[in-house]
């Protein structure tokens, strides 16, 4: 009864404020202009120019070692591109970080976040400590974890040597380097998603929960029938804004390995600074840009129009 | 209606039918969260606390096998000493302190001047510029970091304070928080105040921000962490150890000679240290900011 009241009501405020909007908007047009001006200048000097200006070096041999000015060299950068093996292993390298920081990343905030909105004591001591690493910079965690991950001095490798284990030398082997790196990522980042999946549990009534138990469902099958399927939306959000997150990785991994060893952990962006500002290859560095910026602008779409429709359903 | 006084009597009984039915079930699932719980929160303060213990350490007790928890030669604060000696983390932590107390404030004024703009007033290209505003979310734009630093270059930006900071102000997901919020107030205020002849300005300035408080709150904390830890942008346009961050000048710089294990660990603590006691302090409020900026990407 309530909803039938309020659904009439609330379309004709609706329409009423649109139609002042609209009266508004004729009023004065450009002042606008001016309020979007800050924004849109820097938007475009240092978002859009540096897009349009990258495609362009791509073209070319712009070197920052050479003094002689950049010529034009049609498709060279990007024929030596796709012949170049370090891009295509550092894209994988990438999509693997991408694949192995993401999983645990969903899950596991997910769980700490269940089992924290059980309502159990001492709440804001289980936030501090999970989301306590989020606060940190990059090189703040890098540090930390280079020291607990020393093959020799390292706290890991104590710890596994005390229960008779022979720890590896992770970031100095190649086998065990992007291990390593992904632990300190998700160590890192969990605060974050866990915090993310928090709102939305808190955004469940506690009536739809009372009424599942007095029909004695259990706990399990409240979490898998009522709460997983209500949470879904942000769990496809947390996947999303992850996958993004985990492709453009650089600090962590150029602080604890540099993309080493053999290679192992060189992410896509690595591989442009390196080009860019180690090897002075700006025309290259930018076709290798402009390649990966394609590829996740593509994926990007899918993944919008995936979403999509699953959210229609 | 019926279907609300049941929910009604449900939660006023609410108490007494878990403590009879489902309740005792539910209590070996609640220690056992308490246990997952605690042994995850150990593991994951762990990293830190190894930290702050190195950090008191000689660096000979640091590097000493076996590896073990207390010292033998007892705490010292050497490794702190020897920070403010050289005087670099103090100098850096004042830069992060300019560069991110900046970038706030500047990205609140252009950003809620352009999310009022959006959400209010009609002017040409309004739709393009949302448009691409709200695509260039989705597309990870360090990746144009050398495009970029070579313009900085052509503008005689590398190695300045503005060189760091103006990439910075750029952050279309807080427009859109912005927006969205600006789009739910109500606008009666907005329009009296128009009829008695207030500027638009004045309207932006004294009805529209003070009504957004809470938003604005949240964008600024989420900004100034991000800026505060921003890694690698900061460290392309900057060389010179002078105008380094804090993040910035821990990677570039190594400290000292030899084994300085306690001395990285001292280091990585006191750069820790300020958004961990901001955060202790404020934690209600960040945590909100994170929740509510965070999602809005939906």
């Amino acid at each position: 009864m309530t909803t039938a009241a309020l659904g009439p009501n609330r379309t004709s405020r609706l329409a009423a404020r649109r139609g002042r909007q609209r009266r508004w908007h004729r009023n004065r047009q450009p002042i606008g202009l001016l309020y979007v001006a800050p924004f849109a200048v820097l938007f475009a000097m240092f978002l859009v120019w540096p897009t349009i200006y990258g495609f362009y070096l791509s073209f070319t041999d712009r070197n920052l070692a050479g003094a002689s000015a950049p010529s034009f060299v049609g498709l060279a950068n990007y024929l030596e591109a796709f012949a170049d093996q370090v891009v295509w292993r550092s894209m994988g390298n990438t999509v693997w970080f991408t694949v192995l920081t993401t999983i645990p990343l969903v899950i596991l905030p997910l769980v700490v976040a269940l089992l924290v909105n059980l309502n159990l004591r001492g709440q804001w001591f289980w936030r501090l400590a999970i989301f306590m690493p989020f606060l940190l910079a990059s090189t703040v965690v890098s540090q930390i974890f280079t020291w607990l991950f020393n093959p020799d001095l390292g706290l890991i490798n104590a710890a596994l040597g005390s229960i008779g284990m022979t720890g590896p030398a992770w970031l100095q082997d190649p086998k065990t380097a992007m291990t390593a790196v992904v632990i300190a990522t998700v160590w890192w980042t969990i605060g974050f998603n866990f915090l993310l999946f928090l709102a939305a549990l808190q955004n469940i009534p506690a009536q739809i929960y009372e009424a599942a138990s007095v029909d004695g469902a259990s706990a399990w099958r409240q979490v898998f029938l009522i709460t997983l399927p209500l949470i879904r939306r942000t769990v496809l959000l947390v996947v999303a804004l992850q996958v993004l997150a985990s492709i453009k990785v650089f600090d962590q991994i150029y602080q604890m390995t540099g993309g080493g060893p053999a290679n192992s952990t060189r992410a896509i962006l690595m591989y442009v600074y390196d080009t860019g500002f180690s090897n002075y290859r700006l025309g290259y560095a930018s076709a290798i840009s402009y390649i990966f910026f394609v590829i996740v602008v593509v994926l990007s779409l899918v993944q919008v129009r995936f979403f999509s429709r699953k959210a229609d359903r | 209606m019926t279907a609300a006084t049941l929910h009604g009597s449900h939660v006023a009984s609410g108490g007494a039918v878990r403590g009879i039915g489902p309740r005792r079930w539910f209590e070996p699932g609640r220690s056992a969260a308490y246990l997952a719980l605690a042994v995850l929160s150990l593991i994951w303060l762990t990293p830190f606390l190894w930290a702050v213990n190195t950090s008191f350490k000689s660096e000979t007790d640091a590097s000493a096998l076996p590896v073990s928890v207390l010292p033998a030669e007892g705490y010292t604060t050497g490794a702190y000493a020897r920070i403010f000696e050289t005087g670099d983390v103090p100098l850096w932590a004042f830069n992060s302190a300019v560069v991110s107390i900046a970038v706030t404030l500047l990205t609140l004024i252009v950003s809620t001047l352009a999310a009022y703009a959006f959400s209010r007033l009609e002017f040409p290209g309004r739709r393009v510029l949302y448009a691409l505003t709200i695509a260039s979310i989705m597309v990870p734009t360090q990746i144009f970091i050398v495009p970029l630093f070579d313009q900085m270059l052509a503008l005689k930006l590398v190695d300045t304070y503005w060189g760091i900071i103006l990439p910075q102000l750029i952050h279309p997901v807080m427009i859109f928080v912005l927006k969205r919020f600006f789009d739910e107030i109500p606008m009666e205020l907005e329009d009296a105040a128009l009829v008695d002849g207030a500027s638009r300005f004045r309207i932006f300035l004294q009805i529209v921000l003070p009504q957004s408080r809470p938003i604005i709150a949240a964008v600024a904390i989420f900004v100034f962490i991000g800026a505060w830890n921003n890694f690698l942008w900061p460290f392309i346009v900057t060389n010179d150890p002078n105008l380094m961050t804090l993040p910035v000048g821990l990677q570039a710089v190594t400290p000292g000679y030899g084994v300085v294990f306690a001395l990285r660990m001292a280091q990585a603590v006191l750069a820790a240290l300020p958004l961990v006691i901001v955060f202790l302090f404020f934690q209600r409020q960040i945590i909100r900011s994170i929740s509510t900026t965070g999602i809005a990407g939906s």
